[in-house]
């Protein structure tokens, strides 16, 4: 039987749901011997594959740059899964939503900045004026919330999916845990 | 209660088992004396029930429209379901726009991991919000000395106004506002600090099931332990007509 491919993918989050990822430590062995890590910021590949089993995706949506990813990242994958609450709910990053871009940005570029106070016009991706989770953009065929997933959790589900079943993982998690 | 005689003992079917009851019961009291689960929020015992929440909806046969359990008194040959399909649309449907109407972020709450919001979605299994958040703005008032409110964590439950008007006699905070723009206030819409009726009780931080209504001075995140049962205590002890 060929290996599932795994992908994982990064948008606005703090990465620590990547974190709670590695915290299933040493089962992450015995999880890549049914599927082979074929995207993620954890290796080196640079492109998204043509087609992928299983797209873990932290964190919210929140420039042109994540929504355009993340629809390639959909056309390209068939179960995609929401991780943790940045990508289920918005969470942290969708705290700016109530304040609007702009006084975000003077907050983060002018009031906040050490030297040259100035508001970075190249280089960036531009900030959408909502922040919204991964399911309002494309369809998401598993949530996992939590602020981090437990490792445990996460094992679960993944485990459950390389031997292809489609995990409830209602009992393992929340919103904040 | 006006007369003992008054009260009669009934039988009535939840969920197809036979019951017996007092007239002068809710649906929701006999349904929890027989070990039925109805998912509530608004209801705290000890305080007037008052049917905020509707999560404690339930099918009655010979009513068209679902009522709710906290509310209905009991009568003779009632039939109630507690749990369908449908009221389990309705209830998660409930709890996902409790969600989208205020700022619920949990991971950095102050009631994370003592939140009745956040333990009702795990219990119906609600992993995510299908509707748009709002994300609206609310102001913060932090000017007590010992309490804050925060109505960006409120789910107008009320139970701060009633426990605040009912068992305290304080009636210091009150809603201010109808619909999504309604929210707690302090006396006259006035600064809490500057109040002239709160007794500084606390009452209220022990009977609101969200972060809305904290005290000061601890950590920030995932602390706010509460005696929610000391407020039935407290009605016990008086003998107030809801008891």
């Amino acid at each position: 039987m060929s290996k599932v491919k795994l992908a994982t993918v990064w948008l606005d989050g703090c990465s620590g749901c990547h974190m709670s990822f590695l915290d299933t430590d040493e089962r992450l062995i015995a999880l890549l011997e049914h599927a082979d890590l074929v995207y993620s910021p954890l290796v080196d590949e640079k492109n998204f594959p043509d087609m992928v089993d299983v797209t873990l995706i932290e964190g919210s949506v929140s420039t042109n740059e994540d929504v355009e990813k993340i629809r390639k990242v959909r056309a390209h994958t068939r179960i995609l899964i929401a991780l943790g609450d940045c990508a289920v709910t918005g969470n942290v990053p969708a705290m700016r939503n109530t304040f609007g871009v702009e006084p975000t940005m003077h907050r983060a570029y002018i009031e906040m900045a050490q030297l040259q106070p100035q508001i970075p016009t190249t280089s960036l991706p531009k900030l959408l004026d909502k922040v919204v989770p991964v399911h309002e953009v494309v369809a998401v065929d598993l949530h996992l919330p939590g602020c981090p997933p437990p490792a445990d959790a996460i094992f679960y589900a993944l485990s459950e999916l390389v031997n292809g079943r489609m995990p409830d993982v209602k009992h393992l998690t929340r919103f904040g845990k | 209660m006006s007369s003992v005689q008054s009260v009669q003992i009934i039988t009535l079917t939840i969920d197809g088992k036979p019951v017996g009851a007092s007239s002068d019961e809710t649906v929701l009291d006999v349904a929890k004396q027989n070990g039925f689960f109805i998912p509530t929020l608004c209801f705290l015992e000890g305080l007037i029930p008052y049917g905020a929440c509707r999560l404690c909806l339930v099918e009655v046969k010979g009513s068209n429209r679902l009522l709710p359990a906290c509310m209905t008194k009991v009568a003779e040959g009632m039939e109630v379901t507690t749990d369908s399909e449908k009221l389990r649309s309705y209830r998660r449907w409930i709890l996902e726009l409790l969600f989208t109407e205020r700022n619920h972020v949990c991971s950095v709450c102050v009631a994370n991991g003592f939140c009745e919001l956040q333990s009702m979605a795990e219990a119906l299994g609600m992993d995510h919000v299908r509707l748009p958040y709002l994300h609206p703005q609310f102001s913060v008032d932090a000017t007590h000395d010992r309490f804050v409110s925060d109505n960006n964590r409120c789910i107008l439950c009320s139970r701060c106004v009633r426990v605040c008007s009912d068992i305290e006699g304080a009636h210091t905070l009150d809603i201010m506002g109808r619909g999504i723009h309604a929210r707690i206030v302090s006396d006259l819409d006035d600064a809490w600090g500057n109040s002239p009726t709160c007794t500084r009780c606390s009452k209220c931080v022990q009977v609101c099931p969200t972060g809305a209504i904290k005290e000061k001075g601890r950590r920030s995140v995932g602390e706010k332990f509460k005696r929610r049962d000391l407020i039935a205590y407290i009605a016990k002890l008086r003998g107030g007509e809801h008891e």
